[in-house]
């Protein structure tokens, strides 16, 4: 077993899965000699050629919509997009096209493809380099979402979701990337897309998160219950879409209590969808008002100023002191 | 240092039968008498179809659709050419070509009467892409399936269709530019009928001809006589051999028109005269066709009364099944989400199963 950071997970993970099957290809801009700007898919090109390492034209839209074409002739693309903020150039394909194939023909023509984005704040990177907008994705029928939050979920999350049968946004949180390493299998390991994992079980407050929020959040858990003497429940979302909600409903009524740690603006977030599945299903268990921790409704502001916007430990310590108290 | 010229262009236009019937010998592609008669089959049935669709939707008895009628000799000859292994990726103006192409005549009629039943015949097989509605997306897909063609070592082209409005989306250059960029064995085919519902050639574009946007990728290019099927039969033969010959995509122009409106929603009269169609209906390709088999000596009056009371048997026939056909589920569009199971889904399904069965009572 190897330390890897994510950014050596998902090449692992990457190339595995290139060498099991040919049908697999790469497509984005700068991924082949240059190995994505992250460095994602360095020594694809040399392990696999550019027949299957392709680094296309600068074009978000074609990138999906040659792909679309890929994947309904029987190919499996593997997407970059640069940065999530380039994305929304190819919402059209995405929405007219990926995520509709299967139902407009009833399973005949599917869109076995993933596309993966870095995603989210943090490294103090240009403007429109920094956003949060899983939403845009998650509220599409048809589409799945994923978000891992360490090596070695990444790793195992994006095996299957080359190996689905449907489109699959795979946002990485690039301030993870490189920020710790973890113990990653070399054997192949998958996890299942679609469900959530308890990460640590508790039975006064169930705590819930993904991606980047992972790290600030398990940091005020393990604060809290220590100075506290509380038990808490930490839930990783992983998948944003289909939402895994009999997880943390069920958590929730065995606590009472329900803190929702996001990065994204506050309206119309995943949250939202969160404190709304508690109110159908454990609304009764409720000892307190769900609680939220969220980016702010405003634009990601420039890196000058980004920290004080972006949910820390500390903020995060103080929902669920104010949770618990309630 | 003198200014020199490093790069020159030229567009072509090519017609080999005129509307009055006349034929260019030298560069007629000499049909065969068997490839000429089923030509102008598929151009009847085609046009029977859609005069019948008219009707059906002024009735009641079918949805919103897009008429076809005076572009038969695009898409039809075209898929003529076309191998079985070739993909057809149509935008929706192409009901003649989807036709030969093997596609039953009830799929479009399920597909416009609003079911999704339409788009799952043995589409497939055929290598048929379902209609893509919204502008410009199918161009992509189709440098994306020819790509995954030779990639797959198949010997296959895919030929894909746009209108004139849609060359003016950002897809439509994109997905020109990664075709050529790949080299990828692919034929872009522009049906100019001269009208994006109201927005008339002149104002969709400041260029001299649609096909000199080809030039910007480097392809080679043509502009053709849309309503002369002998002049898209040359054009197409020429372009799928550059692709089967690994030369890359090619983009064929065809100059045509929208003899009805863009949909039965649409009412030409607001915005062009009737002189202007008028004129137009001179030019049909369907005139010049018949004309065309009479002077070779393939047709009389007899065979043209005979095909006329044929395809008109034949639609009749598919009407029929088409409004026979109730036993679909109500639930489909649930079976389909995902091709995995997801709890989320099921319990919708349960729920609207539910609000079905008690609405039924």
């Amino acid at each position: 077993m190897a330390k890897l950071n994510m950014v050596q997970a998902i090449n692992l993970a990457l190339s595995q899965e290139m060498a099991k099957d040919k049908d697999v290809l790469l497509l984005g801009q700068d991924i082949g000699v240059d190995g994505g700007v992250f460095r994602l898919t360095e020594g694809l090109l040399d392990k696999y050629g550019k027949e299957r390492v392709i680094d296309t034209p600068l074009a978000e839209s074609a990138i999906i919509g040659t792909s679309i074409g890929m994947a309904m002739a029987g190919l499996k693309p593997v997407c970059e997009m640069q940065f999530s903020g380039f994305s929304y150039l190819m919402m059209g394909q995405f929405e007219a096209h990926a995520t509709r194939m299967r139902a407009r023909t009833h399973g005949q023509f599917t869109v076995p493809m993933v596309i993966r984005m870095p995603f989210g704040g943090g490294v103090r990177a240009l403007e429109h380099h920094s956003e949060s907008r899983e939403i845009l994705y998650a509220h599409l029928p048809g589409a799945k979402v994923v978000i891992p939050s360490g090596p070695r979920n990444a790793r195992a999350l994006l095996l299957a979701a080359i190996r689905d049968p449907d489109p699959v946004v795979f946002m990485e949180p690039k301030h993870s990337y490189r920020a710790f390493r973890e113990e990653v299998p070399e054997a192949e390991e998958v996890m299942e897309l679609g469900k959530s994992q308890v990460v640590q079980e508790g039975t006064d407050l169930t705590l819930i998160s993904w991606g980047a929020m992972m790290r600030p959040t398990l940091k005020a858990a393990a604060e809290i219950e220590k100075k506290r003497g509380v038990s808490i429940e930490i839930i990783d979302l992983l998948s944003i879409a289909p939402l895994d909600y009999h997880t943390f409903t069920e958590s929730v009524k065995k606590t009472g209590r329900c803190v929702v740690v996001q990065e994204a603006p506050r309206s119309f977030g995943v949250s939202s969808e969160v404190v709304a599945r508690i109110n159908d299903e454990s609304f009764l268990y409720l000892e307190a008002p769900v609680g939220r921790l969220t980016g702010y409704d405003v634009i990601t502001p420039y890196f000058g100023r980004e920290k004080s916007y972006l949910p820390n430990s500390d903020r995060v310590s103080r929902a669920i002191t104010q949770t618990l108290d309630y | 240092m003198p200014r020199k010229p490093i790069a020159k262009f030229t567009v072509e236009h090519l017609q080999i039968l005129d509307e009055k019937g006349k034929l260019d010998a030298k560069l007629d592609p000499k049909l065969s008498e068997k490839e000429a008669v089923t030509m102008y089959r598929w151009m009847r049935l085609a046009r029977e179809l859609d005069e019948r669709m008219l009707k059906l939707q002024r009735q009641g008895r079918l949805g919103t659709f897009p008429p076809n009628t005076g572009q038969e000799a695009i898409s039809i000859p075209i898929a003529l050419r076309m191998q079985e292994k070739d993909w057809f990726v149509g935008a929706f103006r192409e009901l003649g070509g989807r036709l030969v192409r093997g596609e039953p005549l009830t799929a479009t009629l399920y597909y416009y009467n609003g079911w999704e039943e339409g788009n799952i015949l043995p589409q497939k097989e055929m290598r048929i892409i379902p209609t893509s509605v919204v502008i410009g997306c199918q161009i992509e897909h189709a440098a994306g399936l020819a790509y995954a063609a030779r990639y797959k070592g198949e010997d296959a082209a895919a030929v894909c269709f746009i209108g004139d409005g849609g060359t003016s989306e950002g897809d439509f250059h994109e997905g020109l530019n990664f075709a050529a960029a790949w080299k990828a064995p692919v034929v872009y085919v522009v049906q100019n009928n001269q009208w994006a519902i109201s927005i008339p050639r002149s104002d969709q574009t400041a260029s001299q001809t649609i096909a000199q946007k080809g030039i910007a990728y480097d392809m080679p290019v043509i502009q053709v006589d849309g309503n002369d099927p002998l002049a898209v039969t040359v054009a197409i033969d020429e372009a799928l051999a550059r692709a089967r010959a690994g030369e890359g995509p090619s983009l064929i122009e065809a100059v045509t028109y929208r003899l009805m409106m863009h949909t039965t929603a649409d009412d030409p009269t607001k915005y062009r005269g009737k002189a202007e169609e008028d004129d137009a209906w001179k030019k049909e390709p369907l005139i010049r066709t018949r004309m065309y088999l009479d002077k070779k000596g393939y047709w009389d009056d007899a065979k043209e009364e005979a095909l006329l009371a044929e395809v008109k048997a034949q639609v009749e026939a598919v009407v029929k099944e088409f409004e026979s056909a109730k036993d679909w589920q109500q639930d489909e569009p649930f079976r389909h989400v995902y091709g995995t199971e997801h709890a989320n889904i099921t319990e919708q399904h349960q729920d609207f199963l539910a609000n079905v069965a008690r609405e039924a009572k």
